[in-house]
């Protein structure tokens, strides 16, 4: 089997790339860095079965953060036949910084053109010809999403070549040269290429894990110290201004750029990003996002319910009894999961996809920069967030696009408070039909308030921000429609695999405790939480409950008060208190596995108490508020 | 705008070009820059500039960089080149 990887920077089109020639398993992504996981897949090359796999968008090799680390482990494991190294055209010179070094890995290649009709409408035509002479490996041009050169692609797989190696000044080709003979013994039963090693020692990178190298420390010491003297300038930034140099050489010996036509894209994006305007459009955007899907979910979410409501009723009447009981628990639960997936969960991912794809996040990311950085965090964390109102689960996972660990935590820590589809159906079931709509609005306020002081706290507990925000802002892009399902699919699957059994789980177990008549002694037991809070003691199941999944909270609050007419038997004052403890409190259990995931199981356990306190602190304001007024 | 000299990226306004002359930062500043071909030598445009405190956006090798005032503030550049 033929064993291809696909290798390029963020927002090459790589993934499109994957998704046309090797399946349906890819996920496209217009936000640099989302794609860690390695995705495979099964081509034809040829005649010759191939496996495909699609590594994470790097800008380069040298292994600075954890999507790069893998690209270039993967590389080096000697599991790879081909490269196809994937270049935006329209990006030519910068994307061949990263050519350059993966010719250094000595494995054969081939270079992919890709948006070529995008370079054409930027001005830029490219002599392939030349480039291929050049590069001394095969190159193709195609645009993936419109299928254009991808039966070239697979034939050119066929012709890979070993790429010619670039060649650095002759002090730095001396040291490296000086690093290689020490190294070649060694590297003799090594994967790793010799040269590629010399060149990332001489940087001051360390070694990659399983390169059992001599200790060459002394002799790296004095070949940096050496161009250090000579050059005034540390040696990464000798080889790395260098190898740019070399690139734009390349670059213009291949490409003519003539006049760009000033596309209607440019003109968007002087409105979008525009310094005053573009704030008022991007709010306008993420309400008329939040408000149609949550309206229009609402509609659903009614026509969905009561059939299926009459069902569980009906299978109460047939099955009486204890087990009836329980069983109806279950069908509760496997309901209010579809009652959140269809309506609120689907439409909402596969719009906040599409934004993201279409390369309006990285935007909102920019103008959202400088208030991020008030709470300690910067704008690449606004996905997470947005992500979050959404489900917790996608939103913990998508802080893996942050460099930095602190930022990560925080993310985490701060957007698993977001009320989430679930917490926003208990809002809105609870406070917006029997205490007001305007009630439940300004409840989101006050979350992002709250969020607001928690991240000034953190800020002043774990300082160290990252060292600011680096993010490249893509041109927009219409992506491809596949691409966004997918996405969306892969966000949805931990809901379904993790969350829903969770919750059928959770909500039969309940019933049984209630069957079993032990729901006065956990009530008794959350006293603690629930009498400050000037709470009902039946209440206490229902919150400990909405630790499995917050919207069973809602329906354990209508089982625990034996009615769902809450307005009956709950003041308003107690609603707003309970909603509002039930957004901050810890996290669903899914969640928490997501946060054990990414996090470790320390600072998880510090996001969970965290979310209690800050849910207590909250709740026991709110309801000292509401009893002056 | 006249510069006599060299100045840093958060500095230099809206629509104008410059090259990079240094990077004044740590390791891993210094990377995350150079993959994004803010190395110096490069030239660059700055295009716009986010408001309250918010990142500078740079056109550099016909991509677009959005770089936050901190990191901004470190990229030394020459306008005059």
């Amino acid at each position: 089997m033929l064993r291809v990887a696909l290798v390029g920077q963020p927002n090459s089109g790589k993934s499109t790339l994957f998704n046309a020639i090797a399946g349906y398993r890819a996920i496209a992504s217009n936000f640099p860095g989302t794609t860690v996981e390695l995705l495979r897949g099964r081509a034809l090359v040829g005649a010759r079965p191939a496996e495909v796999v699609d590594l994470p968008g790097t800008y380069s090799l040298l292994a600075g953060d954890p999507a790069e680390e893998l690209a270039r482990d993967y590389l080096l494991s000697g599991e790879v036949d081909v490269v196809v190294n994937v270049v935006d055209a329209s990006l030519l010179g910068r994307s061949l910084e990263l050519t350059l070094e993966l010719t250094e890995l000595g494995l054969p290649m081939v270079v992919c053109l890709n948006m070529m009709d995008e370079a054409r409408r930027k001005g830029i035509h490219i002599d392939a010809v030349k480039l291929s002479e050049v590069l001394g490996v095969p190159v193709v041009e195609t645009v993936a999403v419109r299928g254009v050169g991808l039966k070239e692609l697979l034939a050119a797989i066929l012709e890979a070549r070993v790429p010619n190696a670039p060649r650095y000044s002759a002090d730095v080709e001396r040291a490296l040269a000086a690093l290689v003979e020490r190294l070649a013994p060694a590297a003799g039963n090594s994967k790793f290429p010799p040269r590629y090693l010399a060149e990332l020692l001489l940087s001051g990178g360390e070694p990659p894990s399983g390169a059992e190298l001599p200790d060459l420390s002394a002799e790296v010491e004095a070949a940096r110290r050496e161009i250090q003297v000579g050059r005034g300038e540390d040696p990464a930034l000798v080889i790395a201004a260098e190898r740019h140099a070399m690139a734009l050489r390349i670059f213009e010996d291949v490409a003519r750029v003539t006049h760009a036509e000033r596309s209607f894209r440019e003109r968007i994006d002087s409105l979008l990003m525009h310094r005053i305007l573009g704030y008022p459009v991007m709010v306008l955007v993420l309400l008329a996002l939040f408000y149609g899907v949550f309206k229009v979910g609402g509609i659903l979410e009614g026509f969905l319910l009561p059939p299926l409501d009459s069902f569980t009723a009906a299978v109460e009447g047939m099955v009486p009894g204890p087990i009836g009981k329980v069983l109806s628990g279950a069908l509760q639960g496997l309901w209010a999961g579809i009652g959140i997936v269809l309506p609120y969960l689907l439409p909402f991912l596969f719009f906040l996809a599409f934004l993201e794809d279409v390369g309006y996040l990285p935007r909102i990311g920019f103008l959202v920069d400088g208030l991020m950085h008030k709470i300690g965090l910067h704008g690449k964390s606004v996905i997470p967030f947005l992500l979050g109102y959404g489900c917790s689960v996608p939103a913990v996972l998508a802080t893996r696009i942050l460099e930095d660990e602190r930022d990560r935590l925080v993310t985490a820590a701060l957007a698993v408070m977001i009320p989430c589809a679930a917490r926003t159906v208990v809002i809105f079931g609870l406070v917006g039909r029997y205490v007001g709509p305007w009630i439940a609005f300004s409840l989101y306020l006050l979350n992002i308030f709250i969020i607001a002081i928690a991240g000034t706290l953190l800020r002043k507990f774990l300082p160290g921000m990252g060292p600011g925000l680096i993010m490249e802002i893509p041109p927009y892009r219409l992506p491809s429609f596949r691409a966004v399902l997918l996405k969306v699919w892969l966000r949805l699957r931990g809901f379904i695999t993790v969350a829903w059994p969770t919750l059928i789980a959770a909500s039969a177990f309940f019933s049984l405790i209630e069957v079993l008549g032990w729901t006065r002694f956990l009530n008794t037991l959350l006293l603690p939480v629930t009498w400050p809070l000037g709470l009902p003691a039946e209440v206490g199941v229902p919150l400990v409950f909405g630790i499995l999944r917050k919207e069973l909270s809602l329906i354990m609050l209508g089982q625990a008060l034996g009615t769902v007419d809450f307005g009956a038997a709950l003041t308003g004052a107690a609603m707003v208190v309970f909603t509002v403890f039930v957004i901050f409190y810890v996290p669903c259990l899914a969640t928490v596995a997501a946060l054990w995931r990414e996090l470790g199981r320390r600072k998880t356990l510090l996001v969970v108490a965290g979310t209690v306190g800050v849910a207590m602190a909250v709740g026991l304001l709110i309801r000292a508020i509401l009893w002056l007024f | 705008m006249f510069f006599n000299s060299f100045v840093d990226l958060e500095t230099l306004p809206p629509g104008h070009r410059a090259r990079v002359v240094r990077i004044e930062g740590g390791r891993g500043l210094v990377a995350r820059l150079t993959r994004l071909g803010v190395v110096p030598g490069a030239e660059v445009k700055v295009v716009s500039r986010a408001p309250v405190g918010g990142p500078v956006l740079v056109e550099v090798n016909g991509a677009q960089v959005a770089l936050g005032r901190g990191v901004a503030r470190k990229v030394v550049v020459d306008p005059r080149a």
